[in-house]
């Protein structure tokens, strides 16, 4: 695996173990008597497993195994692959813990925002790589 | 498929229709894309060792068990906590069943993710 399917790998195993550990409280949360503004938690829960897990691992899985390019770029652009790696994990915190805890309105919209942002720069990074292989290719 | 049919329930009894939806998000999101990432990961991320290791044989299982012991539960739990029945302590079990199935994955993989 290479530097940035590492970090996002093991973002997403945290965040992981993170969404299942707010998930078992919410889950027992009624029988031991806990708070009820543990229920609370619900949007960054989601916003954890589906973004900061699925989404993120599916970035670090994708850069790591999509076919490499010809010449020294072999992975594409890299810096842009960095940034959505970035812009992803800045996004899921603003938007999850904005609102769970009843941050200033623009908070979760601007992580939703930089949500979109690093999907759109992942996205960009993974086009080219993205392709069917002249080995396999049929037609 | 479980899930799949447990969504056409959750809109067709209206009445059920928030009692279901966190059973049918569950077994969607957590009994058939989490655990398909558990399987595929398993399979092919770098092994541990050059003698071709995939980890810990024991705690592979032990995550593929207790998240679905922990599922199977809740799947029963929730609804029937929905309508009153007392079930709180196997929702206790439940959770502490998937969450020692989700830490065990994040345990045994996190030791394949690495550079080379």
């Amino acid at each position: 695996m290479q530097g940035l399917s590492v970090w996002c790998v093991r973002a997403a195993l945290l965040y992981l173990g993170l969404g299942f550990t707010l998930g078992a409280i919410m889950l027992a949360a009624p029988a031991l008597r806990l708070p009820l503004t543990v229920l609370r938690l619900r949007p960054v829960h989601a916003e954890i497993l589906l973004v900061g897990w699925v989404v993120q691992l599916a970035f670090g899985v994708a850069y790591w195994i999509l076919p490499r390019l010809r010449g020294p770029l072999a992975r594409g652009n890299e810096r842009l692959a960095w940034v959505a790696l970035l812009l992803l994990n800045l996004g899921v915190l603003a938007a999850g813990l904005g609102q769970a805890f009843a941050a200033p309105s623009w908070v979760p919209v601007a992580g939703r925002a930089a949500e979109s942002a690093a999907a759109l720069a992942f996205a960009r990074h993974a086009w080219s790589r993205a392709r069917v292989s002249s080995a396999t290719r049929r037609d | 498929m479980a899930s799949l049919l447990t969504g056409i329930l959750q809109v067709a009894l209206t009445t059920w229709s928030s009692v279901l939806w966190p059973t049918y998000v569950h077994m969607l999101v957590l009994g058939w894309l989490t655990q398909l990432i558990f399987g595929v990961a398993f399979w092919m991320f770098p092994k541990r060792s050059s003698e071709g290791s995939r980890g810990s044989q024991r705690l592979g299982w032990a995550s593929y068990w207790l998240l679905n012991a922990g599922l199977l539960l809740r799947i029963f739990g929730e609804p029937a906590r929905a309508i009153g029945a007392p079930t709180g302590w196997l929702l206790v079990v439940a959770a502490l069943l998937q969450l020692a199935g989700g830490w065990a994955f994040v345990i045994n993989t996190w030791p394949r993710v690495r550079e080379r």
